[in-house]
């Protein structure tokens, strides 16, 4: 019953060269763009052709932008440091949801849900305020404190269907043998549950790369602490826009993201879509 | 008895005591704000200091005409941006979930624009969006649809339009994995039993397929209607909400209003209006959640 006559096969594969063509397109732009002389872009109508591909932009983007790698290195570092906090603050939580009875759990976890659909934007003002009277504001931690808040909720969420997982009876046969709760948790809990806090951990470095935006241009104004996707901005300039070191770098600066991405996705969607699917 | 009910307050006292951590710095970083947001909406809060002012802000807001156009733009935006998320997310579910050659390719290839960082995908779309020397543009050009440059976020309508559709461009791909997944889950007999009965793809697509994944295109419609009202980064990056005003949305309005005037209270009178309405939103979720849940364990 799953087999395609000719007609078929040749539809749907047209159906999906459209669909991917939007997907895409603008990476296949940005790409071709970053390949390209400055004064080939800047033709119109738009060409199709150039003759003198090269990557020469990739290596005079680090002139046209001095900072270039460091907002690189202060991306990876924030998100870094925001992985390491959501898991410290997410793993006695996780863990209390998925073993423990107690009043208020599944409220409290609807509760986590809710605080997903707030967007970083509502709540700005206060935050301002609070890390202006902290002096915080123009430091890393004015992005990294905002950060893991965001992404408290879901990483709960995650990590707790993946200790949910592992047989209770082992922590129970631990504890019949007297066993402490830190000792399950050292010698039980965390060599088995170690697949899940590095997905949980990586979901955390995605998500924090990708959310540093509106904390970095709302708390932050300080160059040497800049993520890239602000530092990217620098290659607008007075009087043009150089383009093609522009798309260069922001090839640069999604590769490690798309990366981490590539090589763990088929974990990183199945936690995801395992609630929504099965519940 | 005794006993029993002594383990569980103990297990509790354990559970919370392992739960505190996160549920302080929640409680300091999202709850506290949005408490003082509603406190500063009264108040005519600035760099300066603040007074307390009744309800002049939410006055002020709700007789101005622009705010009630940016209220009916967000939701026309917000319209049309969830509902074609929804439409090419569910075709290109159906097309990746066809049984064919590469579409283990195809599924990681959709995913690109859900993880890179918004603000870098954004860049593309500039350049995408260029009226000089975009390639839209210049395939208009060469088409003879266009006459001449057009420059896509300069233009009222076509800047509106424009920024929607990188929103969808942001938003398809996590609808898609989601369909995906979701009729992965149907089961398989179901299939073979209606293709024994003689039933057409068609069929098969409108009578299992689609009621199967209902519960995953309610939740998915709602918690995309969430994001999308969220969205600030993709209008932010291509308009700033420009050209004037045309695709400033409750979202872009709050956060020009508070940070880039620095008129807190003004700009907190309207961060509750978006925050009652993401309530309401959240409301319906959960509600929905509670009760796709329970018609599973009924069943």
């Amino acid at each position: 019953m799953n087999k395609y006559n000719p007609f078929e096969k040749i539809l749907i594969y047209f159906g999906i060269f459209v669909f991917m063509t939007f997907i895409l397109l603008p990476f296949i732009e940005m790409f071709y763009a970053s390949l390209r002389p400055l004064d080939h872009l800047f033709r119109s109508p738009y060409q199709f052709y150039s003759d003198d591909l090269s990557f020469w932009a990739y290596q005079e983007m680090w002139n046209t932008v001095p900072m270039l790698g460091r907002y690189i290195f202060n991306s990876f570092f924030l998100a870094s440091c925001v992985a390491i906090l959501t898991l410290i603050f997410v793993i006695p939580a996780a863990y209390a949801y998925a073993r423990f009875k107690f009043p208020a759990k599944n409220t409290s976890l609807y509760i986590l849900l809710a605080i997903n659909m707030f967007s970083g934007a509502v709540i700005l003002i206060p935050l301002y305020k609070l890390l202006r009277t902290l002096g915080l504001l123009n430091s890393y931690q004015s992005m990294i404190i905002p950060g893991v808040a965001f992404l408290i909720p879901t990483a709960i969420w995650l990590l707790k269907s993946y200790f949910e997982k592992i047989p209770i009876d082992l922590e129970e046969a631990a504890f019949v043998d007297g066993a402490s709760r830190v000792q399950i948790l050292r010698h039980i809990i965390a060599p088995l549950s170690t697949p899940g806090l590095v997905v949980v951990g990586i979901y955390a470095f995605i998500g924090s790369y990708a959310q540093q935006f509106l904390f970095a241009i709302t708390f932050n104004q300080k160059k040497e602490y800049m993520p890239i996707p602000t530092g990217l901005y620098e290659f607008i300039g007075y009087q043009s826009v150089k383009w093609n070191e522009m798309m260069a770098a922001a090839l640069v600066g999604m590769l490690p993201v798309l990366l981490l991405f590539v090589f763990l996705q088929k974990y990183i969607v199945e936690g995801l879509t395992a609630g929504a699917v099965k519940n | 008895m005794n006993q029993k009910l002594k383990s569980y307050t103990a297990q509790t006292y354990i559970a919370y005591a392992l739960i505190a951590p996160a549920a302080i710095y929640i409680i300091l970083i999202v709850a506290w704000p949005l408490l003082e947001t509603i406190r500063l909406s009264f108040t005519n809060s600035s760099l300066a200091g603040e007074d307390y002012v009744g309800f002049e802000n939410y006055q002020k807001m709700f007789s101005s005409k622009k705010f009630n156009g940016i209220v009916t733009r967000t939701f026309v935006w917000m319209f049309f941006s969830v509902s074609l998320k929804l439409i090419i997310g569910l075709i290109g579910a159906v097309l990746l979930n066809a049984n064919l050659k590469g579409r283990s390719i195809f599924r990681v290839l959709v995913m690109p624009p859900w993880v890179v960082p918004i603000a870098i995908g954004m860049l593309g779309w500039l350049w995408l969006y260029n009226g000089y020397f975009g390639i839209i543009a210049g395939v208009g050009m060469r088409t003879g649809i266009l006459d001449g440059p057009f420059g896509f976020l300069a233009y009222k309508q076509s800047a509106f339009i424009s920024t929607i559709i990188a929103d969808v461009w942001v938003g398809t791909p996590m609808v898609t994995v989601f369909f995906l997944a979701a009729m992965q889950g149907v089961p398989r007999d179901l299939y073979e039993a209606a293709y024994c009965d003689g039933a057409s793809r068609w069929d098969r697509f409108f009578k299992i397929t689609l009621p199967q994944i209902t519960p995953v295109i309610i939740t998915m419609s709602l918690l995309s209607a969430i994001w999308t009202f969220n969205s600030f980064e993709i209008i932010w990056i291509l308009t700033e909400g420009g050209p004037r005003g045309s695709t400033t949305t409750l979202i872009i309005d709050t956060y020009k209003q508070a940070l880039g005037n620095y008129k807190f209270g003004r700009g907190a009178a309207r961060a509750v209006v978006v925050m009652i309405l993401l309530m309401l939103f959240a409301g319906f979720y959960l509600a929905l959640l509670a009760r796709i849940n329970k018609k599973i364990s009924h069943e």
